[in-house]
């Protein structure tokens, strides 16, 4: 997927874009039409015509302060529009991306990148909205007024032309590289500010139970204080685009005043002259601003393209397999690892009968999690094979995959909405029986009947109202309810206690029944009794 | 949207000192709008009528036009100095209140939310301060210097211009309730938004196991439609205002031109006058109409002013400040009838709780999760809100001591501790800031990690830790206090039997005060008491073990 897919419009936002460009230059065109019309009307009158021939203007005057209004409300509902529509789009383009990264071509976890990538992707709007199209149609509508002078004086004209090119190349290189400026010497404030605030209310609670908050406050200050210095340095160079922007027009201005007087005109083509380069200021006034904000869009847009140009951690094979009945695994010289990263996994030989039970142990950093990755066709092996069923994984269809092989980790993700949803995503169909059947499995039933509001109770975001017990039955719960015929079980207890940790051990293994379970852990002693299979992994070779 | 919050202007000097500055720049280019449509007049006319020359009008008009780029600038440069003062004030002000108002007020607030608004959200007053209050100081002064000026020379057009700019304003309130209803509203869905797309990218690995992610897709594209469409509703709304206001400052101006026009037909006004009034009519119109667009772009800056206001103006817990909180290493601490609900909760975490610590004990609560055990410790330090019943020492209540002396007698172990980014060392410090590297050594063997070296990174969060080694670094921050009372959750889990009898048999031998949340049989073999919560907290019974 290349950048521009995601950003350039489609045919229906095309058409409401090329509308409000349309309507924007009609608009601004209206704007200097009625002070040249005026100009020439009020010069015009001077001589005193019979009133009549100055009918036309005064009609025309009064059409140019209508359309001004109307079109520019054109432009503004039909850019929205068009800038919402191409938002929905790069969305959902987003989404589907990181579908192919997650997990493993993209930390998901890391809160910072994930809210940076959704303001990023949010950029869309300003650029169309507040880049393009007021540039472009202070671009067109300049060109247009400077063709209108040209052709009642060319020593004008040319004069009027040469500062709308300063003020469309000057001013908004002048603008984009203070910002920039300002930008890089602030960035690192802010960065800062950012990580000492976030830090210090993530943890609120042992700062102040051990009175520390004033020494936290002080950090933040200094971070401040610096972040401070920066924006106030950097204020200097604000607003040398505007200024430049108000000496161009005003030159225009009065270099077509000293030109007209010596060039012999009528009153009013002199008026109309020296008067209509004024009303450019209004026009050519969102340069400086478009600039300004271009500057962050393509910040913006560089962190996009590095996403959607990070490899796929596994790829499909272009006609699959299908699913063999057979769920029968076996690992063959497993070798893994992550982007250019050393292998992080070697495994030899591990045969896993249907309806097994195996316990995978290491000491953390030997790749438990990795293998559980390559078993859910998460990341590409780079050496050695898993079979399901007889048939390489890589040959079957990763969504098939992950229909029979299930996964359970130590931080399963609970999204923020009610327990009935949290369960009906791994099977929408499913009846409220069924997941009361499937939560009394994972022992959460009781907890769950006792709710007020039972399966309607919000889990808050994170499941945070849940304890990290019931958290993690009731993504067990998800899982059983989900058919699966293999269940990888990584490190599901890890950040419980001991006595949760077992009695939750005991209830997966119960509840699994004739599923084969596949039991990834480091803490092997909290395993309830004794499985018939166990494979122990060490850090980047196998025992 | 009031204009100007005065809470703003009273919470940050930086504010008031721009405004004043605001308004001089202000006067002082509304001065320079009219000497330029004066000479501009006077030129052309000039030029018209007598074929005289325009060198000094030239190199008038030149100056006028440098002193007006000069006054953009320093415009600008004054905005922006005074927005980065005022933004900084704000937020050391909200993080020292959200810090004030305790852990649990912030998990009520969303800590990333909170985050945020001291980031992004506040930088969002920059083109409030660079754009809109320096435009609402122009949009007061221009007009009232331009309409007096014209009223010297044409007194009707004047009268025109008065006439309807008055109109203006009252178009402009109209837009505000529009503009703010619709900021509102944008907030509003933004935020859920945002929100739903955060919660299907973070929870993206979980879906995509569930073979679910696909048909997200299409959920992100029809949630982000259908605020497209809501959100055009309101801003047809908010545009059409616009729309009214430009229609009303244009015809204005052509009104204007036209009856001046035909005045001079007449031979009732000179050219020159005729000219100055023509420039001068849009100006009078400009600043409000600017205005009208600039509020849309200072609307967020002001809503997140607004939200950090908010958090300022939330009245803090009520904690007393007396001092003299008596020594717990002789007094007993008792909880009665202690009864703790969290916000968003219907039942009570703890209902009804009753302890009493003696000093030296060692007391172990038990009980399945979800009894509360973690909630008593909470309690105790007062980082719950206590809806019925108290914490009491020597026959005071918690609640009447300064807090922070009140907490000097505890050291806590939480569940899951928070680790700042630095060494091992720094994080023990964190109990007693001038520890000395003995004591950290001491207090970090004394918690049963001796692998861990004090000078090793624990990296953000405490990530390059393992669970048990926060753990374990979280006990010695607590060991290393003075604290009379140690408030520990799940001390030693993850630690071989070994190691946790020595930090038992460590705790014992410092004769500390101690209650723990513990389920392993060795601490509760070695408590003096061992209290169980009940599941619904509702019952609770002591068991003696003797």
């Amino acid at each position: 997927m290349s950048l521009s897919s995601i950003v350039l419009p489609d045919r229906r936002a095309a058409g409401w874009l090329l509308v409000a460009l349309t309507s924007g230059v009609l608009a601004s065109g209206s704007s200097v039409a009625l002070l040249a019309t005026s100009a020439w009307l009020i010069s015009a009158a001077a001589a005193q015509p019979p009133v009549l021939v100055l009918m036309v203007a005064i009609v025309a005057v009064r059409a140019f302060g209508i359309g001004r209004g109307l079109f520019r409300y054109v432009q503004r509902l039909a850019g929205h529009d068009a800038a919402y529509r191409l938002l929905a789009r790069t969305r959902a383009r987003m989404t589907d991306r990181l579908e192919e990264l997650a997990p493993v071509g993209l930390d998901l976890r890391r809160g910072d990148l994930l809210a940076r990538l959704l303001l990023d992707v949010d950029c869309v709007l300003d650029l169309w909205l507040r880049v393009v199209l007021p540039v472009v149609v202070a671009a067109v509508t300049a060109t247009a007024t400077v063709a209108l002078i040209g052709a009642l004086q060319p020593v004008i004209g040319v004069q009027v032309g040469f500062a709308v090119l300063v003020a469309c190349i000057m001013v908004p290189w002048l603008t984009a590289a203070t910002a920039r400026h300002a930008e890089r010497s602030i960035a690192k404030g802010r960065g800062e500010v950012a990580a000492r605030a976030s830090e210090s209310l993530q943890s609120a609670a042992d700062l102040v139970a051990f009175g520390a908050v004033d020494d936290v406050i002080c950090a933040f200050a200094d971070a401040d204080v610096r972040l401070a210095a920066a924006e106030r340095r950097s204020a200097w160079s604000a607003g040398l685009g505007n200024a430049l922007l108000v000496l161009c027009v005003g030159g225009a201005t009065v270099s077509g005043l000293v030109v007209g007087s010596r060039s012999h005109l009528a009153g009013p083509t002199l008026a109309v002259l020296v008067l209509t380069p004024l009303a450019l200021l209004d026009v050519l006034g969102e340069i400086p601003l478009a600039a300004q904000i271009a500057a962050r869009v393509r910040g913006s847009l560089d962190r996009l393209r590095e996403v959607l140009a990070a490899p796929r951690p596994a790829t499909g094979p272009a006609s699959p397999h299908a699913l063999p009945r057979d769920r029968s695994l076996r690992v063959h010289g497993l070798r893994a690892g992550y982007g250019d990263g050393p292998d992080v996994l070697q495994v030899g030989d591990i045969d896993v009968p249907e309806g097994g039970r195996v316990l995978i142990t290491g000491p953390s950093g030997s790749g438990k999690s990795t293998l559980a990755a390559v078993l859910l066709r998460l990341l590409d092996p780079r050496a050695g094979e898993v079979n399901l069923g007889g048939f390489d994984l890589t040959q079957l269809d990763s969504e098939k995959v992950r229909s029979a092989i299930g996964l359970l980790t130590q931080d399963c993700y609970v999204f923020d909405t009610s327990i009935r949803e949290n369960l009906l995503l791994a099977c929408p169909d499913a009846s409220d029986l069924q997941l009361w059947n499937a939560l009394h499995r994972a022992r959460l039933g009781d907890f769950v009947e006792r709710l007020p509001r039972q399966l309607g109770t919000m889990v808050g975001e994170h499941g945070a109202r849940l304890s990290g017990g019931e958290r993690q039955r009731l993504a067990f719960a998800r899982l059983l309810l989900a058919r699966h015929d293999v269940l990888i079980l990584d490190e599901p207890t890890e950040h419980l206690d001991e006595e949760t940790a077992r009695a939750l051990l005991m209830d997966l293994f119960g509840a699994a029944g004739s599923r084969t379970v596949v039991l990834l852990t480091h803490r092997p002693e909290l395993v309830p009794y004794p499985l018939p299979q166990i494979v122990r992994l060490s850090r980047r070779t196998q025992c | 949207m009031k204009p100007l919050d005065p809470r703003l202007l009273r919470r940050a000097r930086a504010a008031r000192l721009f405004l004043l500055a605001s308004i001089v720049l202000g006067v002082a280019s509304g001065a320079l709008v009219i000497v330029q449509a004066v000479l501009l007049a006077h030129g052309i006319a000039g030029v018209v009528l007598r074929g005289s020359g325009v060198t000094a009008v030239a190199w008038g008009l030149a100056a006028v036009v440098a002193g007006r780029a000069l006054l953009v600038w320093a415009q600008e440069v004054v905005a922006q100095r005074a927005a980065a003062a005022v933004k900084s004030t704000l937020r050391r002000q909200v993080l020292e209140h959200a810090l004030k108002l305790g852990p649990v007020r912030l998990s009520g607030e969303r800590s990333s939310a909170l985050t945020t608004l001291l980031t992004k959200g506040l930088d969002d007053l920059d083109p409030y301060f660079a754009r809109y209050l320096p435009q609402l100081v122009l949009a007061s002064t221009v007009p009232a210097g331009v309409i007096g000026w014209m009223a010297t020379g044409d007194l009707l057009a004047a009268g025109t211009v008065l006439v309807t700019l008055p109109l203006i304003p009252i178009f402009m309130t109209l837009i505000g309730w529009a503009a703010r209803a619709h900021s509102r509203h944008r907030q509003h869905a933004l935020a859920i938004l945002a929100h739903h797309f955060a919660d299907v990218t973070g929870g993206m690995t979980t879906l995509k196991l569930f073979g679910r992610a696909k048909a997200q897709t299409a959920a992100v594209q029809q949630v982000t439609d259908r605020y497209r469409i809501a959100s055009l509703g309101t801003l047809r709304l908010a545009f059409l205002s616009s729309l009214v206001l430009d229609l009303l400052a244009s015809l204005s101006v052509a009104l204007v031109a036209i009856g001046v026009g035909l005045r001079l037909v007449d031979g009732k006004l000179g050219l020159e006058t005729a000219l100055v009034v023509l420039i001068l009519a849009p100006e009078a119109y400009l600043p409000l109409r600017q205005l009208g667009m600039q509020f849309h772009a200072s609307a967020d800056g002001v809503a997140a002013s607004e939200e950090a206001l908010r958090v300022l103006e939330t009245a803090v817990p009520n904690w007393g400040d007396r001092r003299d909180v008596p020594d717990l290493r002789c007094t007993a601490l008792s909880l009665y009838d202690v009864t703790v609900t969290y916000p968003g909760r219907d039942a009570p975490a703890l209902n009804g709780f009753d302890l009493e610590l003696r000093p030296g004990e060692i007391v172990a609560l038990t009980g399945p999760s979800g009894s509360g055990k973690s909630t008593v410790l909470a309690a105790i330090l007062g980082l719950v809100a206590i809806e019925s019943g108290g914490v009491v020492a020597g026959g005071s209540g918690a609640a009447e001591f300064e807090p922070r002396v009140w907490r000097r007698q505890f050291a806590w172990v939480p569940q899951h501790p928070s680790l700042r980014d630095g060494s091992v060392a720094a994080n023990v410090r964190l109990g007693r800031p001038d520890a000395s590297d003995d004591e950290v050594l001491t207090s970090l063997d004394a918690a049963g990690a001796r692998e861990l070296s004090p000078a090793q990174r624990v990296g953000e969060r405490g990530a390059l830790l393992s669970g048990g080694q926060r753990r374990r670094v979280a006990l010695a921050r607590a060991l290393i206090t003075d604290a009379a009372v140690l408030l520990l959750d799940e001390p030693t889990a993850g630690l071989d039997c070994e190691t946790e009898a020595e930090v038992i048999a460590g705790l014992r031998g410092a004769g500390r005060t101690v209650l723990l949340v513990a389920h392993r049989p060795a601490w509760i073999a070695a408590a003096d008491r061992v209290v169980e919560l009940g599941r619904s907290a509702n019952e609770y019974r002591e068991l003696s073990v003797s």
